[in-house]
């Protein structure tokens, strides 16, 4: 391009001040960025949920169990593929603050129905075989350094005065982006042994899969009649509701994220708007010069606009940098706490998208004005 | 010699769009800092507002909450006879509690939320004395009756007073609403124990625990000797103050690492508007700098006049961040309580302290965004400056 020496010689015309407005950019990246991936860790699980499984708690409250024998009546509707069914631990390792979910799982149809949580399979039948056994996320896992074959001592009210202890038999990861990688799945048919009367022959809640995501409502709606008027009503929903019910009880996570969002971005617009309209001012008689020799309104119009969106895209691109490198951290600072935070190649698109718009905008007020202006006032001015 | 401050004023008017733009960049921060720093407070508040010094919760050894703990019939008569529970006219103080979660659709999106039901004994009030029924009655023992707290009341549909509600397996009519002074019960729904464990087809042998009041608040380390000495028990006795503000801390921390970044972020953000702003006033002000050096005034003078100017805007900016934050104190929002999956509603809570530290926070901002263009101004050779324009 042949006006790049002119614009980029504009450019470094106020080093500090061209360092600085990069840096709000840069600033305002890393803020959109975080924003953005906090929010999504939050709605994750309604996100990656199956939209072939469905989840079937007891209709009386999230905490209430289930008979056993449910599992067989609900594989008997036509449309089910499979049935496991989960129970919620809640023991604790070494200390509160270690915090990760603990699910009691069924062996023989865990992995017919979580088809994307992978375990390798000499793992798997190790775990199958020790009563024992548990099997760590890769997330939870990697937290605490854990190794196969180390023993996990898991604090748990419910085993009365039995040891709570469990041999690492397998690491699962997820083969599914985004995948809950921080659970820890225990035996079953050792939880019913060892847990007082109450609890004995019962499931948390059922994961259903089926064979068609568009039998979801039909088939829903056949497991909740089937148990309707018994002594264990059941309360069936996909996958997504479930998760999305969750979420939800965060409260206006989502309000008050979009509020900060929308602060930045105006301030953002304010002093990259306010910084380029300087830089215009002071150079209105060199844009009268521009344009006494010739050069049309539209040409200077170009040329502040130029100006800003390579200001806009530095700043982007070193913000978005930034944000890469400081996710991770923020990141591990969470654990426990949400979801991993993931940034996606979406969000660093959008987030250039954002950078050159504000870029576009800023320069845009200013760039007008110069197109406008009247040579002989601007030149009489100076 | 002091550069008189009415010329910071003045210079101040005069650049006025790029002032506004520095005042605006330290607001939001200032805002976004104190209101992150007052929701992480008010939802510790509420907890640590849910207990009181002078009760004791008792809980089987190693539960992290209620819901994960139970103590059996047979306990509860041992613990009733312990030194240092205090007794009222009909026996001791002790409320053994059954804790629920029932499904009750939210009055804001009608989807379901988790609301804590709690079964309570018949001493519960005078054992719990910052509650107080504030519309109806209590409810009675033996009946297929609730009392709701007023957060629960004014969060879930279907619970004002009068009104009939299913829960479990039986029908229960709202007879009355409690104020519980802004704690973790006014989220609550409270009923009778063994009514709820029947509803709930759970054995009416257990509860979740025990909460007994104190003789005095130095009674609970005998307390604690007598029940854990004990073979015939297996509990944990601790303060409830201190089992609800544990409750907190996974909340708080996470709003507090996720506010404390987006304020760190954004504060780097308002530094850097500030020294735009203030090196382009230093640039354009070239010759007045020099002026006023060369009759008389010293460099040091010149710094502090800079950084005092700095100081205004960032003061300014501070001010105006707590007063459009303000509006927030006491607006209830609910969130979950990941303790007990259920549904807490919580009250924004904006104390004098906060805003002061918001206001300093902003101070130091214009410090850091003052300084370095105040230096330079004081360092420019007088004779050049003078002679530049």
């Amino acid at each position: 391009m042949k006006f790049s020496r002119l614009i980029l010689a504009n450019l470094f015309r106020k080093k500090v001040r061209l360092i600085l407005t990069i840096g709000s950019f840069a600033i305002a990246l890393v803020l959109f960025t975080f924003l953005a991936v906090v929010k999504s860790a939050f709605s994750r699980g309604t996100e990656i949920a199956g939209a072939d499984r469905l989840i079937v708690v007891s209709r009386i409250g999230l905490m209430q169990v289930l008979p056993i024998s449910h599992a067989d009546k609900i594989a008997a509707i036509p449309g089910v593929k499979a049935v496991t069914h989960n129970h919620w631990f809640g023991g604790v390792y070494q200390d509160e603050r270690n915090f990760f979910p603990q699910f009691v799982i069924d062996p023989e149809n865990q992995r017919k129905v979580m088809t994307e949580l992978v375990v390798p399979d000499d793992q798997w039948n190790n775990f199958v075989k020790d009563r024992q056994g548990a099997i760590a996320g890769k997330r939870t896992a990697e937290r605490f350094h854990w190794k196969i074959g180390d023993r996990i001592p898991i604090k748990t009210t419910l085993y009365g005065g039995n040891s709570g202890e469990f041999n690492l038999d397998g690491i699962y990861h997820s083969d599914k982006p985004g995948g809950d990688e921080s659970q820890f799945w225990l035996q079953w048919k050792y939880f019913d042994e060892n847990v007082p009367a109450v609890l004995k022959s019962t499931a948390g809640w059922y994961v259903v899969k089926l064979n068609s995501p568009d039998d979801a409502v039909r088939v829903a709606k056949a497991i909740d009649d089937k148990f309707a008027n018994s002594s264990f009503e059941t309360k069936t929903e996909t996958e997504s509701a479930f998760a999305a019910y969750f979420a939800k009880q965060f409260g206006n996570i989502e309000l008050l994220i979009i509020t900060i969002g929308s602060v930045v971005f105006f301030t953002l617009l304010l002093v990259t708007g306010n910084t380029m309209a300087i830089s215009v001012r002071e150079r209105t008689s060199e844009l009268a010069v521009l344009k006494a020799i010739g050069f049309s309104g539209r040409a200077v119009l170009f040329f502040v606009l130029a100006e800003s969106i390579v200001i806009a895209l530095v700043g982007g691109f070193l913000g978005l940098t930034l944000a890469y490198l400081a996710i991770p951290v923020i990141g591990l600072a969470l654990t426990g706490l949400l979801p991993p935070l993931i940034l996606s190649k979406s969000l660093l698109t959008l987030g250039v998208g954002f950078a050159l718009f504000v870029g576009a905008a800023s320069g845009l007020l200013p760039g007008i004005g110069a197109m406008r202006m009247r040579v002989v006032n601007a030149l009489r001015r100076a | 010699m002091a550069i008189p401050i009415i010329y910071n004023v003045r210079s101040v008017k005069a650049r006025w769009t790029s002032t506004i733009v520095a005042v605006v960049g330290v607001a939001g921060t200032v805002g976004v800092f104190v209101a992150m720093l007052s929701l992480a407070r008010g939802f510790k508040a509420t907890l640590v507002s849910s207990g009181s010094a002078d009760n004791a919760l008792i809980t089987r050894a190693g539960a992290t909450s209620e819901m994960t703990s139970g103590v059996s019939i047979d306990s509860v008569k041992i613990i009733q006879d312990a030194p240092g529970i205090a007794r009222g006219a009909e026996g001791p103080l002790v409320t053994p509690e059954a804790v629920l979660m029932a499904p009750i659709p939210l009055l804001s999106t009608g989807t379901d939320a988790n609301v804590q039901l709690r079964g309570v004994g018949p001493n519960v009030l005078t054992i719990r004395r910052n509650v107080k029924i504030i519309e109806g009655r209590m409810f009675r023992h033996g009946l297929n009756e609730i009392v709701v707290g007023k957060n629960a009341k004014a969060t879930y549909s279907g619970l004002t007073l009068g009104s009939t509600i299913g829960l479990g397996s039986a029908r229960w009519q709202v007879v009355g609403i409690f104020d519980a002074g802004g704690s973790a019960f006014d989220s609550e729904v409270w009923g009778d124990a063994h009514l709820l464990n029947g509803a709930y087809n759970r054995p009416d042998t257990f509860s979740q625990s025990v909460t007994v009041h104190l003789t005095s608040p130095a009674a609970l380390q005998q307390l604690k000797d007598t029940l854990t000495a004990d073979p015939r028990l297996n509990v944990d006795v601790v303060r409830e103050i201190d089992y609800y503000s544990k409750q907190s801390t996974r909340m708080t921390q996470l709003i507090t690492i996720l506010g404390g970044f987006v304020a760190a972020i954004m504060a780097i953000g308002a530094v850097f508007g500030a020294l735009n702003t203030m090196y382009s006033a230093v640039a354009e002000r070239g010759r007045e700098i020099a002026t006023m050096r060369a009759v008389g005034f010293g460099g040091a003078s010149v710094v502090f006049s800079f950084l005092f100017e700095a100081l205004l805007i960032s003061f300014v900016g501070g001010i105006l961040g707590c007063l459009a934050v303000l509006p927030l104190n006491g607006l209830t929002t609910s969130t979950i309580n990941f303790q007990t999956f259920s549904n807490l509603a919580f009250a924004f809570k904006i104390t004098f302290d906060l805003l002061w530290m918001g206001v300093i926070f902003a101070l130091i901002m214009g410090i850091l965004g003052g300084m370095p263009p105040a230096i330079r101004a004081a360092g420019r050779p007088v004779a050049s400056a003078l002679r530049e324009l």
